[in-house]
């Protein structure tokens, strides 16, 4: 086991490094950077020279490959650079962002598998009834709906919703608070952009716990259990559920590596000032350094919780032994 | 010789089986949601041809007398804050879709297609190199690589279309690396070779059409996913731009503003998304179902 968690471990070295490359020189490919984004972009009349000073400042003119190197040595001295656009340091942009985007995420997570897990076991057990249908058809229009037309659909509610209610229309907060300074407001403020990656993620996730329960259900072990007379909800819950939860954790853990492309649209809609929104301002600025970094820690964050959920998996399932 | 004889005699009858449209009707009864899915498709399909026919207005004509109307009989759906008619932008949408959708589907499938069997194929050092590189994009969220593509090449329809279609190549290659895996360990490829076929034909002409089933389910499911993917690119600015009518363009800017006094504007272009989605996701089910029934699992 030991063996088998080193050898992953080294592995994403390379798959890390492959990743910084794509990115790295997919970036450069095409002419155009921060510099005249920053200054062209103004409409006024720019010196040439203004913006050769500019890159020089950057470091854009130094050659390509020498720009690579102290981009991958950056990680072993822990030195992400600057932001382009800002000029601050970038784990400082990240981590000013870093708590809202990960509260959102384990959130939406929550939601998500309180919505699913109920609902895949209901359609499981009702089977081909109209309950199943109604189920199944809600998750795939969850999987259907654009998570930001949900959360403008959701504004909307609230605004006309408490317009009628209260008189006055009501907003979720837009600065953001942490849970342990005021819980209520910053629940007010998460819980709709949670809610609204939260049910797309809980759709693929609906669908994964049906399936997987499907096929327990038709194992020999839970006729033998009917056939002794067991309570059918202890063989729902004990033997059955148990039994499937793996393939469903498997879709939870890469539904939630990939989280972060769902707040990419959701935190603009909602106005909030996360990871996904830094990444969009960086692409449009054009601020390579900042957009490099963020796609590092996306990959090295899907990385992980494959590798994470493997672990767990060979944890669950004493059957599969990694040698 | 006297067997071959009488065997003659049993000449296959004529088609016996029911003519088209029972054999149909049977189809749409065993998928119902497959059918209602092939129906949106086709509903699209058509409002893409013939766009200039169906639609009452001018999708780019702005016109400040009719600026954000409600829904009514001269306009179903009410007019954005320009004054165009929003069915007409959400017809001529369907077109941006489709277009974008086919296009970056096929193209990418196919890319795969061809990657996947050929890596399937040849096997050893190529094939590890490809999955490697298979293993690295798909490390990337969809809409991450799409967006790291667009920020090197600007937004705009076609590099939209090519944003799209790169994160679709390594997904395809993947499962179709798996099927043709079978394919080749089958004795006709050996045979193929043996018969001195380059490798190009073996790859194209034998076992390409062999992986046909898994090729077809990953373009129509591609298809949804791309329209998902465009709508949300043009939402955030950085995918269709104006004035071409695309869904998630219209839905740009339009919750707070428009929440009391025209709720109209975003709540249609949304509804087109998730309909056509959902259309297509309904039709991939079902072809899935029909092609393929061992993949049906996920």
């Amino acid at each position: 086991m030991h063996r088998y968690i080193t050898k992953r471990l080294l592995l994403i070295i390379p798959t890390l490094l492959g990743a910084a490359m794509i990115i790295f020189f997919m970036l450069r490919l095409i002419p155009g950077d921060v510099c005249e984004v920053r200054l062209a972009g103004t409409g006024l009349f720019v010196d040439e020279a203004e913006i050769e000073l500019c890159r020089e400042k950057l470091g854009l003119t130094k050659p390509i490959l020498v720009q690579f190197y102290t981009f991958v040595s950056g990680y072993v001295t822990w030195d992400l650079g600057e932001s382009m656009w800002t000029g601050k340091p970038i784990t400082h942009e990240i981590a000013i962002r870093f708590k809202l985007s990960i509260q959102v995420a384990i959130m939406a997570t929550l939601v998500a598998v309180l919505i699913a897990i109920p609902l895949g076991v209901i359609s499981a057990v009702k089977q081909d009834t109209w309950v199943d249908y109604v189920v199944r058809s809600f998750s795939i229009a969850g999987i259907a709906m654009p998570s930001f037309w949900l959360g403008i659909l959701i504004i909307l509610g609230l605004l006309i919703g408490s317009q009628k209610f209260f008189g006055e229309p009501w907003m979720p907060p837009i600065y953001y608070v942490s849970p342990f300074e005021d819980f209520w407001r910053n629940m007010s403020q998460l819980i709709w952009p949670a809610v609204a990656t939260g049910y797309r993620y809980s759709a693929v996730v609906t669908r994964m716990t049906r399936s997987a329960l499907l096929e327990v259900l038709r194992e020999d072990y839970i006729r033998t259990a009917r056939a002794k007379g067991m309570i059918e909800k202890v063989i729902i819950n004990r033997h059955a559920l148990k039994n499937s939860m793996l393939p469903v954790l498997t879709i939870v853990g890469i539904e939630f590596a990939f989280l972060m492309g769902g707040l990419v649209v959701t935190e603009q809609v909602f106005n909030l000032n996360g990871l996904g929104r830094l990444f969009v301002e960086s692409v449009g600025a054009q601020d390579f350094n900042l957009t490099q970094q963020l796609v590092m820690l996306v990959v090295l964050v899907a990385v992980l919780t494959n590798f994470l959920v493997d672990l767990v998996y060979a944890w669950l399932d004493p059957r599969i032994r990694y040698g | 010789m006297a067997i071959a004889e009488t065997a003659t005699e049993y000449i296959l009858p004529e088609d016996v089986r029911d003519p088209w449209y029972v054999r149909f009707g049977g189809l749409m009864r065993r998928q119902p949601l497959g059918t209602a899915g092939a129906f949106i498709v086709i509903l699209m399909v058509l409002a893409t041809i013939f766009a200039e026919v169906i639609s009452p207005y001018d999708p780019e004509m702005i016109s400040f007398e009719t600026m954000l109307v409600p829904p009514s009989i001269s306009h179903w759906m009410g007019t954005d804050a320009f004054g165009r008619d929003i069915l007409t932008r959400i017809i001529y949408g369907a077109r941006t879709a489709l277009f974008v959708g086919f296009t970056a589907a096929f193209v990418g499938s196919t890319l795969g297609l061809v990657l996947g069997v050929a890596s399937a194929y040849f096997g050893g050092f190529f094939d590890l190199v490809v999955q490697r590189l298979v293993d690295i994009l798909m490390a990337f969220p969809l809409i991450v690589l799409a967006l790291a593509v667009v920020a090197t090449l600007g937004p705009g329809t076609l590099n939209v279309v090519i944003a799209i279609t790169i994160p679709f190549i390594p997904q395809c290659a993947r499962v179709v690396r798996s099927s043709a895996l079978a394919i080749r360990e089958i004795p006709y490829v050996d045979a193929a070779r043996a018969l001195g076929f380059s490798h190009s034909r073996i790859i194209l002409r034998h076992m390409v059409p062999n992986v046909m089933a898994p090729y077809l389910i990953m373009v129509t499911t591609f298809v949804g996913h791309a329209i998902l993917l465009e709508a949300s690119l043009s939402y955030l600015g950085l995918g269709v731009q104006e004035p071409t009518a695309a869904w998630g363009l219209m839905l740009q800017g339009g919750a707070e503003e428009y929440a009391e006094s025209a709720p109209w504007v975003p709540i249609f272009p949304g509804l087109a998304i998730t309909l056509a989605v959902f259309g297509f996701n309904l039709f991939g089910d079902a072809l899935r179902d029909l092609l393929d029934p061992r993949l049906r699992a996920r």
